[in-house]
């Protein structure tokens, strides 16, 4: 395991970039963002298809090596670690919600949740009963023995947030997680989401190409041809994002 | 270790419970492929053991064919002379005459007659089977038999009935009418239920042709020999050819490989099932790889939540010896129901080590089969399985 490196963030990537050589020459899918995630601050990625966010939260979520640059996550460089390093940095520092098909088809809504305490060798009895309470708290407790496939994608969706912060992780990612969803549901699910994230303290990532998600979000970082373009941090820039409003 | 051991087991063993339809269908085609498999073992020993029975069952350890002869025991002739000449060779215990023939039982009633194996043998000598009910031979030229199991239970006969043969000599039918005295255990010969009566009475009551029925001496077709040491019988084979004039010797495990059609009839069975068996590889990998298949994002969230590759194949690999291991015990056990509904007449026997062979080789083809789709599902790579490579 990498040695820990000296950040005062949750998360911090320091001038990554992520390349591929392709018949026309080289592409910069990622190119030298930087960017530093507190601990307890959500914050939304944002840009057009093609923009780089979705390899940044692969590279985020340790799936993919950076070509250059460090991704530190509490102080351990993602991208100097092999691949069984980071295959223990996903179980036990990050949590991951996906677009859809989240959870294990064949385990119940709990016994998904308590997956993760169980990879992490930790499923005992109060990790049982908290991943109950958490479900309930997502407004599951009538479906904790349910398939997923015996759930609506909303309720999937609050499984799978359930899961991605059982463990106490410190990084938790979501890719798309309302797209899925009608509105109503993707505003619950993305308030339910942040509220956890700041409850929990927990640095929080979502990916997303709806706008009006934003809106429980701390900060939006938005990327364009894998850079990091502009980022709205004051609570006005981002409803004002959010809502569609002209500057 | 131990810890993914548990997880691997617990991902395995709840996607089986949660589809045990599917599963329960794949099992049930290994277990149609172990009722095969069994059989062809069982009527390969079966096969085998109505050819080699007696022979394999011999108290001795060599048996003397006349010279030239092939080691077919039908086509060996040997006088008296020779059982005498082979008796006297230092090492040798005993030594018995054995003749071959086929005969027809005559069954009371409207019984279909039975076609058996008429063997002659010297009383009180290797080659005269133990009984289990009733008595040896008493002498060499008494009429009386002594009748394996297998025609006791096909013909209804007990000890102290009478028999009635029927045999072709020269252009005649010839009857004659012998006295059950014993009853031996499992001596079949040559695919055919077996009596044994005396050599002299035997060289009285065998089919002949009208050249042999006025010829003087006895002649057998082979005579088994019992040494004093059992484990000199190499060192002792040559010793009877070189000392016996005219003679070829064979080990019992020779003699049983050159019974005729024996060896081919085994090599065909042996290869049944190895067919067989190779069909079972490809039917349990072709499902378990469409299953991988039909999984890959899972496995792909799977491995993007942190488990190893270790527990993805464990798991893998778990899943197919479970869903075999019931497949081979559902297969075991139609096996076992099937077998109590045959007759004494079809020759399936289910020998402890053949069946014991079988089954590991079945429970051996579920991870040979799956060996594929667990490569491909440690190669799953997260990123492309949830589409995050675009």
């Amino acid at each position: 395991m990498s040695d820990n490196l000296n950040t005062n963030y949750a998360l911090e990537t320091r001038a990554v970039v992520k390349k591929y050589q392709a018949d026309a020459g080289t592409i910069f899918a990622v190119n030298e963002v930087s960017l530093q995630v507190s601990a307890g601050e959500f914050v939304a990625l944002v840009g057009p298809s093609g923009s780089g966010k979705t390899t940044m939260l692969s590279m985020l979520a340790a799936l993919l090596k950076p070509s250059s640059g460090q991704i530190l996550l509490d102080g351990k460089d993602l991208a100097g670690m092999n691949d069984a390093e980071r295959v223990v940095m996903r179980r036990e520092k990050i949590g991951f919600t996906f677009q859809a098909n989240n959870l294990v088809p064949y385990l119940s809504a709990v016994e998904n949740v308590e997956l993760m305490l169980r990879l992490n060798n930790r499923l005992n009895k109060a990790g049982r009963l908290r991943a109950r309470e958490l479900l309930s708290r997502l407004g599951l407790s009538e479906r904790l023995n349910n398939l997923p496939g015996q759930m609506s994608g909303g309720q999937q969706q609050r499984v799978a947030i359930a899961r991605a912060l059982i463990h106490n992780p410190s990084l938790v990612l979501a890719d798309e997680p309302t797209a899925s969803l009608d509105t109503e549901r993707a505003y619950q699910v993305v308030e339910t989401f942040a509220g956890l994230i700041h409850e929990q303290k927990r640095a929080g990532i979502m990916v997303t190409h709806d706008l009006r998600m934003c809106e429980y979000v701390d900060r939006v970082l938005q990327m364009q041809d894998g850079r990091l373009v502009q980022v709205y941090s004051t609570r006005a820039e981002i409803l004002k994002l959010a809502r569609g409003e002209k500057e | 270790m131990r810890h993914t051991f548990s997880v691997s087991s617990y991902l395995a063993l709840k996607e089986i419970w949660r589809n045990r339809g599917r599963f329960l269908l794949v099992s049930l085609v290994i277990a149609l492929i172990t009722l095969l498999v069994l059989f062809i073992a069982a009527l390969g020993e079966g096969l085998g053991n109505g050819n080699r029975e007696y022979i394999s069952k011999l108290e001795g350890e060599l048996i003397v064919y006349q010279a030239k002869s092939d080691f077919l025991i039908a086509a060996s002739r040997l006088g008296t002379d020779r059982v005498n000449e082979v008796r006297k060779v230092n090492g040798v215990a005993d030594a018995g005459m054995i003749g071959t023939a086929s005969a027809t039982l005559i069954l009371p009633g409207d019984a279909e007659p039975l076609k058996v194996a008429l063997l002659g043998v010297e009383a009180g000598h290797v080659g005269e089977p133990p009984v289990v009910d009733g008595h040896q031979l008493t002498s060499d030229d008494g009429n009386e038999v002594i009748i394996d199991r297998n025609t006791a239970i096909r013909t209804d006969l007990a000890v102290g009935d009478e028999l009635e043969l029927r045999v072709t000599q020269g252009t005649e039918d010839a009857f004659f009418t012998l006295i059950i005295v014993g009853i031996t255990d499992g001596e079949q010969y040559s695919l055919q239920p077996s009596i044994f009566v005396p050599f002299l009475t035997w060289d009285r009551v065998r089919p002949q042709s009208e050249a042999e029925i006025n010829f003087a001496d006895a002649t057998a077709n082979v005579i088994a020999v019992r040494l004093v040491d059992p484990n000199a019988a190499e060192e002792m084979q040559q010793k009877i050819t070189d000392e016996v004039e005219n003679v070829d010797v064979a080990t019992l495990m020779e003699a049983i490989q050159s019974l005729p059609g024996y060896s081919a009839q085994q090599s065909t069975l042996n290869t049944q099932g190895g067919f067989t068996l190779f069909i079972g590889i490809l039917v349990i990998g072709g499902f378990f790889q469409i299953q991988i298949l039909q999984k890959i994002s899972q496995i792909g969230v799977l491995k993007a939540i942190g488990t190893s590759n270790p527990i993805v194949a464990w798991a893998s690999v778990i899943q197919i010896v479970a869903i075999t291991i019931i497949g081979v015990a559902i297969g075991g056990l139609l096996t076992f129901l099937f077998s109590l509904s045959f007759p004494p007449t079809v020759p399936i026997v289910f020998n402890g080590t053949k069946s014991a062979i079988a089954l590991a080789a079945l429970l051996a083809i579920g991870p040979l089969g799956g060996l594929v789709s667990i490569r491909y599902a440690v190669r799953i790579e997260p990123l492309k399985a949830l589409g995050l490579n675009s």
